[in-house]
């Protein structure tokens, strides 16, 4: 964070007119290529998991996976304009602290009730009661 | 009285009815106290005509100096309430044994728990933190005012109704009675029917927003409105910690409002969250909170280290040791303050590896805490220590957050927790930390920066009473508290059977007894302050021979804070200013932007608090009425597009040139 | 310590030499709303926050059917894929509104929000026939672990959706009485970021809901 920051701006209220008059609204061509790649991005996981074209069902999550994160990061290059530029790359950081939290949050509750649910009810399978 | 039941429901009231007035004698009291006591303090307002200077100047100012004032005087009030409630808890420990039920009945205690958990964290150690951030930062960084004035007014009113929520609890139904943070499945609907976990989801919900908004405001600040010259590795350690502990907040009490709202859909609608059946599951609740509880701590605690920081750097007269050392310590807290949060319930049952990952990554959080110590330490070294209040308290936690912090690295080992889990070890432990660094930072900070606000110092003497009061006070209440855990009392208890253990709970009770004198010597303290403020007054704006921007300026700063803008070139600005023979500029002032008054986060808040307390009631008609009027006047305000002006230079040059004059009065 | 301090500090400097040095005599106002977009940002962020517990509720109560019916028994992947069509046409339309109020045209940029309005309604249209589908079959949200995480997840994005559309008419009607002034320009970026943020968490429901719940 400091690293960073050491040669920023010497005056902070210069970098304010910057954003406030040219904030950075893409182009006509950034928009049709994120729309177009979303739309592939998004065609093809619907189409692997309705025609089940890959057999396998973990490796098909894996793929779907995989494009959502791809597409995650369209949207976020093509409609969100992020860049390592915007906010002296303070935005940036906020996002990646976020990605990082969310990630600890998301990975470490799984982790931690999964081997809750294992160790405490053995009997507890999870597909139970899934009406066939 | 556990017993009774409340099913009463019409359409225009909805649960609120005759027997939502308490009968409990110790309540009723209270209550007639309290009636009295405020109305006292309403006709004395109306008497003197104070409503609308109160109006005005505060309850509508946009002032971040105004808002931080307003956030330690709500801290203080809720602090009063929340100790009243923790002297209440000691003595009926003190009396319950051998058949003696005590004074408090069940019902009765368990709400006092909860309150006393619930109004400290929340609504006095939150406003206490949050209050001095507001207060100091925009003056440490050079800047005039936060990034979003008017959201921050909405925020601390937010906060407020909050509060206002938890009070109401207390003579209009009951509290929750399920402990500080209402596990399910004893918080779900089916063993908690009545009023006392709704009212403890509202209000933390509004005041949540409040805080959350807070958080954004003031890391926006911090970073956009910076004096022309501070860099990040030259913004004072008060500054950075405050940056740090608002990431956490910007990150944390979204997982907060998230598991309210899931209590909420279980208990309104049926929903199947924290249920035992139907497929809930009642400890993702436990583990979700604690990814809010975690960072929370943290949140409370690493202001106040910057406030220890500032106050050993100036009362040392050196230069703080290790600044970088202390900004990395920081940063690396804030993160590992994410990955710790399962040693709240090592218990549960994840089993050995879980257990022994948050075991470790919690011992390893000590190590930048330590690091910390001895960067206050090493600045004391060689210095020229002057033994004023604000160090006075700095010491104290020095040694007392010490003593904490190794028993906290003891709970930290995943066997010996499951010892002591929720023992009366773990309530000695969190106070011991909490009080030894929260509250004791926020005294240093009080007296550290009373001057700065109010243009005197307090009273040494009292402010003296009080610290020896309280620190006596303090190991005299919780030492006996450890020994206790360790012999395996857990916490929660209202009665006893061992004789053997009332002689820890009865000198437990004389700690708090001579807490009550600190804090009523606190109280005496200000009072006395303001009755000799001409003795006590600081013309200079710099009575402690201050390293940072603050004290460049007035005291109490005019609205604007600095007529010119600083321009910084060390970490320690005014010193730096100081020794280079800097002259103010006394010529050249130009109009000022300024952020006009707003009463929007008064109506915003109050309909909120309206919001929260007719859902608390099932009175839906008023519920919906309350959220279309935020939708509305919310919307309405967006269309209000004038919300600044400029102060004229000519205000700006009378207020400089008055301030020329202190300064040569004062010899400066 | 620094450089320029020692500069100012040398026995030549002028008092009024130092002064200049270390205040800043000539400072301009600070732009208005300067801060507006890194604070909106800040404030998606915690959002995203909201959602990762959403999504862990998700995680832990997904499968817990409690003898109730599964994804496979609920979900119509088509009528999924034509409600994302329709949220990520809506996305490309708000751009369009971007770039015309880029070239300061008022007229087209509120045409271009009017569509994607329309759009943003027909995705809240066809969530809430999901929704009430799937209550007419007995699949209510207390039915089970699984259709309560579900319904609030799904339920969740949908209200913010909602208030995106609510932001969107407001903002408007503020266009047109205003016209692209600079503040409007600012609240027309934040909803933008708003909508599109919206958007990524949609990748996140249709992936890990609606697809895997379907292998």
């Amino acid at each position: 964070m400091s690293a960073a920051d050491h040669h920023a701006h010497p005056n902070p209220h210069a970098d304010g007119h910057h954003d406030d008059h040219e904030g950075n609204h893409g182009s006509l061509r950034d928009y049709l290529i994120g729309f177009i790649l979303s739309a592939v991005l998004t065609a093809i996981p619907f189409w692997l998991v309705m025609s089940g074209a890959i057999a396998d069902k973990q490796a098909t999550a894996l793929v779907i996976v995989a494009f959502a994160v791809v597409q995650i990061v369209v949207h976020m290059i093509y409609f969100l304009h992020m860049n390592t530029k915007s906010e002296n790359g303070w935005t940036v950081m906020a996002l990646i602290f976020t990605i990082i939290i969310v990630g600890i949050a998301l990975s470490g509750s799984l982790w931690v009730m999964y081997h809750l649910n294992h160790n405490m009810m053995p009997m507890m399978s999870h597909d139970m009661g899934q009406v066939p | 009285m556990e017993s009774v039941v409340h099913n009463h429901w019409s359409p225009l009231l909805g649960r609120l009815w005759w027997d939502a007035v308490p009968t409990e004698p110790i309540v009723l009291v209270t209550f007639v106290v309290v009636a009295i006591g405020g109305a006292a303090v309403l006709g004395a307002l109306t008497y003197f005509r104070l409503w609308g200077y109160l109006w005005k100047e505060w309850f509508t100012s946009v002032d971040h100096k105004k808002i931080g004032i307003m956030y330690m005087v709500l801290g203080l009030i809720m602090f009063a309430r929340g100790f009243a409630d923790a002297i209440m808890m000691r003595l009926q420990q003190a009396m319950a044994f051998g058949g003696n039920e005590g004074y408090l009945n069940a019902h009765h205690y368990d709400q006092i728990f909860t309150a006393h958990g619930v109004i400290m964290i929340f609504f006095a150690a939150m406003p206490f933190v949050t209050g001095l951030m507001n207060y100091v930062v925009p003056l440490q960084i050079g800047a005039r005012d936060v990034s979003f004035p008017f959201l921050n007014n909405f925020s601390f009113w937010m906060t407020a109704s909050g509060a206002a929520l938890v009070m109401t609890s207390l003579f209009l139904g009951e509290f929750g009675q399920t402990g500080w943070l209402a596990y399910p499945p004893l918080s779900n609907l089916a063993y908690s029917p009545w009023v006392g976990v709704d009212y403890w989801i509202w209000s933390l919900q509004v005041a949540g927003v409040g805080t959350l908004l807070s958080g954004v405001n003031l890391i926006a600040t911090i970073v956009k409105m910076r004096a022309p010259g501070m860099t990040m590795m030259r913004m004072p350690v008060f500054t950075w910690t405050a940056l740090c502990t608002n990431i956490l907040i910007v990150a944390a009490f979204p997982v907060l409002t998230a598991v309210l709202c899931m209590l909420s859909l279980d208990r309104y609608l049926g929903f199947n969250f924290f249920t035992n059946d139907f497929g809930g599951n009642a400890m993702m609740y436990v583990n979700l909170i604690w990814i809010w509880g975690h960072p929370e701590v943290y949140i409370l605690i690493l202001p106040l280290f910057g406030v220890f920081s500032e106050v050993t750097a100036t009362f040392s007269g050196k230069r703080l040791f290790g600044y970088t050392s202390m900004v990395y310590a920081t940063m690396v807290i804030t993160i590992l303050s994410y990955i710790v949060w399962l040693h709240h319930f090592f218990t549960m049952g994840s089993g050995a590896s879980v257990n022994s990952f948050f075991g470790i990554t919690t011992m390893v959080i000590s190590i930048p805490t330590g690091a910390k110590l001895f960067n206050w330490l090493f600045t004391m070294y060689r210095g020229r220590i002057r033994f004023e209040l604000p160090m006075m308290w700095t010491v104290a936690f020095m040694l007392t957050f010490t003593i904490g912090g190794m028993t906290g690295v003891l709970l930290a080992v995943p066997p010996a927790d499951f010892v002591l889990h929720n023992s009366l070890f773990l309530i000695a432990h969190f106070h011991n930390v909490i009080i030894g660094g929260v509250v004791f930072g926020t005294f240093a900070g009080i007296n550290y920066w009373w001057p700065k606000a109010f243009g005197y110092k307090l009273d040494p003497f009292w402010g003296k009473v009080s610290f020896w009061s309280w620190v006596v006070g303090f190991y005299l209440a919780f030492m006996p508290l450890y020994v206790l855990g360790l012999m395996g009392v857990t916490r929660r208890m209202r009665v006893f059977d061992d004789p053997s253990l009332q002689i820890w709970f009865v000198i437990a009770a004389i700690g708090a007894a001579l807490i009550a004198v600190g804090i009523a010597a606190m109280f005496v303290q200000f009072g006395v302050s303001i009755m000799k403020r001409d003795q006590l007054r600081d013309e200079t704006g710099d009575p402690w021979g201050g390293r940072t921007l603050e004290w460049s300026t007035s005291s109490p700063p005019p609205a604007y804070n600095f007529a010119v803008t600083p321009i910084v070139h060390d970490i320690d600005a005014w010193e730096d200013m100081k020794r280079c023979g800097v002259q103010r500029p006394t010529s050249g002032f130009r109009p000022i932007h300024m952020p006009k008054n707003t009463a929007t986060g008064v109506v915003l808040a109050g309909l909120s608090a309206v919001l929260g307390f007719a859902m608390i009631w099932y009175i839906w008609w008023l519920a919906a009425a309350a959220f279309a009027g935020i939708l509305g006047y919310a919307i309405a305000h967006t269309f209000n597009y004038k919300r600044d002006y400029h102060l004229p230079a000519q205000t700006v040059v009378e207020t400089e040139d008055a301030r020329t004059r202190q300064l040569a009065a004062a010899g400066a | 310590m620094s450089a320029t301090t020692l500069d100012a500090a040398t026995p030549k400097a002028s008092p009024a030499q130092i002064t200049a040095a270390f205040y800043d005599l000539n400072e301009h106002d600070h732009p208005e709303g300067g801060s507006t977009m890194l604070g909106f940002w800040l404030y998606l962020m915690s959002d995203c926050l909201i959602f990762a517990m959403l999504f862990a509720a998700y995680g832990v109560l997904g499968g817990n059917y409690a003898a109730g019916p599964g994804p496979k028994d609920l979900f119509e992947l088509p009528l999924v894929a034509v409600n994302t069509a329709m949220l990520l046409f809506s996305s490309i339309t708000y751009g369009f509104a971007m770039l015309a109020m880029a070239k300061n045209r008022k007229g087209a940029t509120q045409a271009w929000l009017l569509v994607t309005a329309l759009f943003g309604m027909a995705f809240i249209g066809i969530e809430l026939h999901e929704f009430a589908g799937l209550i007419h079959e007995g699949a209510t949200p207390m039915r089970s672990g699984f259709l309560t995480a579900f319904f609030s997840l799904v339920g969740t994005h949908g209200l913010h959706v909602t208030f995106g559309l609510i932001w969107l008419f407001t903002l408007f009607v503020q266009i047109g009485a205003k016209g692209l002034i600079p503040a409007n320009q600012r609240r027309l970026m934040c909803l933008s970021l708003f909508w599109h943020f919206l958007d990524v968490i949609w990748i996140g429901v249709f992936t890990f809901v609606y697809l895997m719940g379907m292998l």
